[in-house]
């Protein structure tokens, strides 16, 4: 009997978040199809953001709506039927109609974003222990390392961090017993199933597996960073010199 | 021309935030007491999103190589002008080689100073204020040092006067603290008797508390389940509540997302008195909901728009 609900593709769970924020559940995975609708309704918010909206941050499954609830409840007040209503549920009923239009839209095209990687040396410490770990050759994790296609599910942690997906089962690697003090900015690590780029240097027990002479969080520019929730990443290796260059020419 | 001789025990500048960047992962930061902050700038004259100086449990010490006017609101830190005390939540005038001199904090632990004009510092994506996780933002994106020199701006925007606050404006800080909770997201996780035990017991503000959040001690908050969700957004006011069952409330500097199951939101208008609690303080808990939060920032913009009329 619930065919309709089963077959809307865009069904989201509402949830209040406080007074002042919304949170919207496309499901309770991290699954590349789930984040596929939050990519779509967050590409309508920017569109056409909703009364009141101040931001919103998108995550794996979920997105969540910042708003001025004084000023939305001014508006409900200026509308008879809005009046007994929270300003929750006026928000959750413009969300519900909103995804109910969304659900025959086409999806995005995706960023792709090609990242190069100085792989080993001082800038991946680690690259030896991940090859050992996986009974592999340190040319082998590089080649598997970099020929993997990865979908930015959230920027989170810190500003620019992509929290990725699509990484090969095969260089899986366990977090570092003891974390490092400090992480130079640009590291490119292995943590479990996760690999991932730092953009400012922050304490952490990642996997050093190379480094990036590309600059993830760039306070002066709007957008502040290179990548944003959707992109699909890629990873390429270059030479040392390429690294030195690439730093070179930029400064 | 304001020189740094003492800097205090974390002192930035902050202004009201850095909105529109947490989808890049990139904290609000801005005054922790907005209250106290927004009526400092009134006092002066300010624009509302004037910098000012938050100082944090200890103030400091500045010399002043011109006159200004300032006003002072927060916590009291005991401040001196030229050895001579002043009102707390009052605007005055610093004269010439003016010396302001700040101590431990008496009551409440955050003090604002704004300075008409406001605290002159590059814009960063929009806000002057200081975020020192990330190193950005008010002045070379760190706490304030010895010998630091400030600049004052332009971002006043009326004629003012000098003067004690009402003191029906004056919030009271105790070592008590009584905070609203509206419940959710994942107040599910936790089953009837851990939210008995939430807003049934008093939990004390530990030293592990900063700008970043409010980590408290008392008793174990216990999940149903598991304390991990799929990472998400989380906000101002959030009590997240991770595996070792201890609240951690988000404040200004609090990271974009986390992991842990949020057991509910302080309330905004709440969040003032939350930040102007020191270590060794307590926390109580008590429900409410939307309307009443609602109703708590509508009075306080009230305030803000009566004090602006009758300075």
């Amino acid at each position: 009997m619930n065919t309709v609900i089963e077959n809307n593709n865009l069904d989201a769970k509402i949830l209040p978040f406080g007074e002042s924020a919304i949170l919207i559940e496309f499901g309770k995975g991290i699954d590349p199809m789930i984040h596929g609708k939050v990519k779509m309704f967050t590409e309508n918010l920017d569109l056409s953001p909703l009364p009141g909206m101040i931001e919103y941050v998108s995550a794996f499954s979920s997105v969540t709506i910042f708003y001025d609830p004084v000023k939305v409840r001014k508006m409900c007040q200026e509308s008879p039927e809005g009046k007994s209503l929270l300003t929750f549920e006026i928000l959750a009923a413009m969300v519900r109609e909103k995804l109910g239009k969304l659900e025959h839209d086409a999806d995005y095209t995706p960023r792709i974003v090609e990242i190069p990687v100085c792989y080993g040396e001082e800038f991946g410490p680690d690259l030896q222990y991940v090859a050992e770990y996986n009974k592999l050759t340190v040319d082998e994790v590089i080649h598997i390392h970099s020929h993997g296609e990865y979908l930015v599910y959230m920027i989170g942690f810190a500003p620019g961090f992509p929290y990725l997906g699509g990484m090969s089962e095969c260089i899986a690697t366990p977090r570092r017993q003891s974390p490092r003090m400090s992480i130079p900015a640009g590291s490119v690590g292995i943590a479990g199933m996760q690999t991932g780029v730092y953009p400012i240097a922050t304490p952490g027990g990642w996997q050093l597996i190379g480094n990036t002479p590309v600059e993830l969080f760039r306070p002066l520019d709007n957008p502040p960073t290179l990548l944003q929730s959707g992109d699909r990443i890629r990873f390429y290796p270059i030479s040392r010199r390429e690294y030195e260059e690439y730093k070179g020419g930029r400064s | 021309m304001i020189t740094t001789i003492e800097p205090g025990l974390f002192t930035t500048i902050q202004d009201q935030g850095r909105w529109g960047f947490q989808a890049y992962g990139m904290p609000i930061s801005g005054a922790m007491d907005r209250y106290a902050s927004q009526v400092a700038n009134l006092l002066v004259g300010n624009r509302p999103d004037a910098a000012v100086l938050e100082m944090t449990g200890t103030g400091g010490t500045f010399k002043f190589d011109e006159k200004q006017m300032v006003a002072v609101c927060g916590g009291d830190m005991q401040g001196l002008l030229n050895h001579m005390p002043f009102s707390n939540w009052s605007s005055f005038i610093v004269p010439r080689r003016g010396i302001l001199r700040f101590d431990a904090a008496a009551s409440g632990y955050r003090t604002y100073v704004a300075v008409r004009g406001g605290f002159e510092v590059p814009v960063v994506l929009g806000s002057r204020s200081t975020c020192t996780p990330v190193k950005i933002g008010g002045h070379e994106g760190r706490v304030l040092r010895q010998g630091d020199v400030l600049h004052v701006g332009q971002d006043m925007e009326c004629e003012t006067r000098l003067g004690k606050l009402e003191d029906k404006y004056v919030p009271q800080y105790g070592s008590q603290v009584q905070l609203r909770v509206i419940l959710g997201p994942q107040d599910t996780m936790f089953g009837s008797a851990a939210l008995d035990t939430f807003f049934g017991s008093s939990y004390k503000v530990t030293k592990q508390s900063d700008r970043t959040g409010y980590r408290l001690k008392g008793p174990k908050i216990k999940h149903l389940g598991s304390a991990d969700i799929i990472s998400e957004a989380v906000w101002l006011g959030a009590i997240q509540v991770p595996v070792h069952g201890m609240p951690f409330i988000m404040t200004a500097d609090h990271q974009t997302t986390r992991g842990y199951a949020k057991l509910g939101s302080v309330i905004r208008g709440d969040l003032p008195k939350l930040v102007q609690t020191k270590p060794g303080d307590c926390i109580r808990f008590l429900r409410s909901t939307e309307e009443e939060a609602i109703e708590v920032l509508q009075k306080e913009q009230e305030s803000y728009r009566n004090i602006k009329q009758e300075w």
